[in-house]
């Protein structure tokens, strides 16, 4: 077990301090996430929201700019030969997946972590909602994180790989928008933050969070096999 | 070695479809509110419960070729996932046909069983561009088990939230339907029940028995034309 951990610590480190030094996706990704919220200005044609369109607005800017970041996460692995050392290292697969998972989370958060206040600063008029706004953000990381991944691995050795990982991941993460867009809702509503059903909703995501992270941890030996 | 069977599968399949038929014109009563158009019903439902069982049987064959890395498992989780999702067009349009005549509109938004159901057959249409981009032939039986696995799982879930997204309570034109229906329409909806479930068997079967038997004339083909041994240059999976 402690192979395992100290495998995971160091895939972790790797892929952090990669996108420390060379900054390929964070930047990428936010300056997306920022631009749609100016075209979603003109494109509603409001300066300020609330309630769902805010909760719509929100999510479906942080699901694209996600894919984003998911399209570029085993890149790095399949051209410098990283799938090839992880298969002769004397470790749990598996462990791949869950370094990915944890640096995936670490990007969409910090992604979040920019995005989220200039979203407030543009277009809501409190920032009552955003605290509890927080673990919405987390539990439904841990879903993109967990499903970015697994699509992300299979897309990585296809030929159209940028389009492959839009194309499988949007279905699939459509539960996780149903719950993170309903449990933001009424958090960013008119009157300020109220929480309607929002236990039911974290419960949802916390189920796709755990079925999803368990098959992918599952099948992923299965997806290095050569 | 597939083709066993086929010929009493195929006429048992056209007896119940042609009894289920017979059944839904000439033995089930009308529905009070609906009329006629209720009988849409014993098409639509079928459909959609045979669609679904269809993907979830993929999911289990998936699962089957994962341990084993036996080809054939492969195929038949190919094949399942191929008509359930051809049924599930036919789900989704019956259900519009049925939508329209019974509210007045081509969609609803607000019926989660169709709503969840568009959801699940737009995922497993992403099957086919999905499994046809990987070029290695092993590799590509694989993945594709492996997002069967995955697409399985995903549909109770997908289920649950489309359901609790609806916050009003409306009449459940379905649940009605499910719930106090008379001995004949419940006779009626059990037989075409098992008719689509045959058919949907047998054109599994059918399928099967074509791709292997076209395996086979390519084999022989490749065989006779390069007899110092070709490289496959087919991309559906090959059935021996």
């Amino acid at each position: 077990m402690t192979r395992s951990r100290t495998a995971f610590a160091a895939i972790l480190a790797k892929d952090l301090r990669s996108e420390l030094r060379t900054l390929q996706s964070l930047p990428a990704m936010a300056l997306f996430a920022v631009t749609t919220f100016v075209i979603f200005r003109f494109g509603l044609d409001r300066t300020s929201l609330s309630g769902s369109l805010a909760s719509g607005v929100l999510w479906a800017t942080l699901l694209f700019a996600a894919v984003l970041g998911i399209n570029r996460l085993f890149v790095s692995e399949r051209e410098e030969g990283g799938f090839d050392a992880i298969r002769l290292a004397p470790i749990d697969r598996s462990v791949l997946f869950a370094a990915k998972v944890a640096a995936l989370l670490v990007y969409l958060g910090t992604l979040q972590l920019i995005t989220v206040p200039i979203f407030a600063i543009f277009f809501l008029d409190g920032a009552g909602g955003l605290g509890p706004l927080v673990v919405v953000l987390l539990l439904t990381d841990l879903g993109l994180a967990a499903t970015g991944t697994l699509i992300s691995s299979m897309a990585v050795n296809s030929r159209a790989r940028d389009l492959l990982v839009p194309l499988v991941l949007l279905p699939l993460s459509v539960p996780l928008m149903i719950a993170a867009t309903g449990a933001t809702e009424p958090l960013l509503a008119l009157g300020g933050p109220s929480y309607h059903r929002f236990g039911s909703w974290l419960t949802v995501l916390g189920l796709y969070d755990l079925i999803f992270g368990l098959v992918g941890y599952a099948v992923f030996d299965f997806l290095l096999e050569d | 070695m597939y083709g066993k069977g086929l010929k009493t599968l195929s006429i048992a399949t056209v007896v119940m479809v042609a009894l289920s038929l017979s059944l839904v014109f000439f033995y089930a009563p009308l529905d009070g509110d609906q009329g006629f158009i209720q009988k849409i019903f014993y098409l639509h439902v079928p459909l959609a419960i045979v669609a679904l069982v269809g993907f979830v049987a993929g999911g289990v064959f998936a699962i089957l070729h994962l341990r084993t890395n036996d080809r054939k498992w492969d195929a038949y989780s190919y094949v399942s996932i191929h008509l359930s999702v051809i049924f599930g067009v036919a789900v989704l349009i019956t259900g519009a046909i049925w939508a329209k005549a019974s509210w007045g509109h081509w969609w609803v938004w607000n019926e989660p069983t169709l709503v969840s159901f568009l959801i699940v057959f737009l995922l497993y249409a992403t099957y086919y561009p999905f499994r046809y981009a990987i070029e290695d032939r092993d590799r590509q039986a694989r993945y594709a088990s492996v997002f069967a696995v995955t697409a399985g799982a995903f549909v109770p879930l997908n289920f649950m939230a489309v359901r609790m997204a609806q916050s009003l309570v409306h009449p459940r034109t379905f649940a009605t339907a499910e719930g106090g229906m008379p001995g004949e329409m419940m006779l009626t909806f059990l037989c075409s029940l098992v008719a689509m479930g045959l058919l949907w068997t047998t054109l599994v079967k059918f399928e099967l028995t074509a791709k292997s038997a076209s395996g086979q004339v390519k084999r022989l083909r490749r065989a006779l034309d390069a007899p110092a041994g070709g490289g496959s240059s087919r991309i559906a999976p090959e059935v021996s």
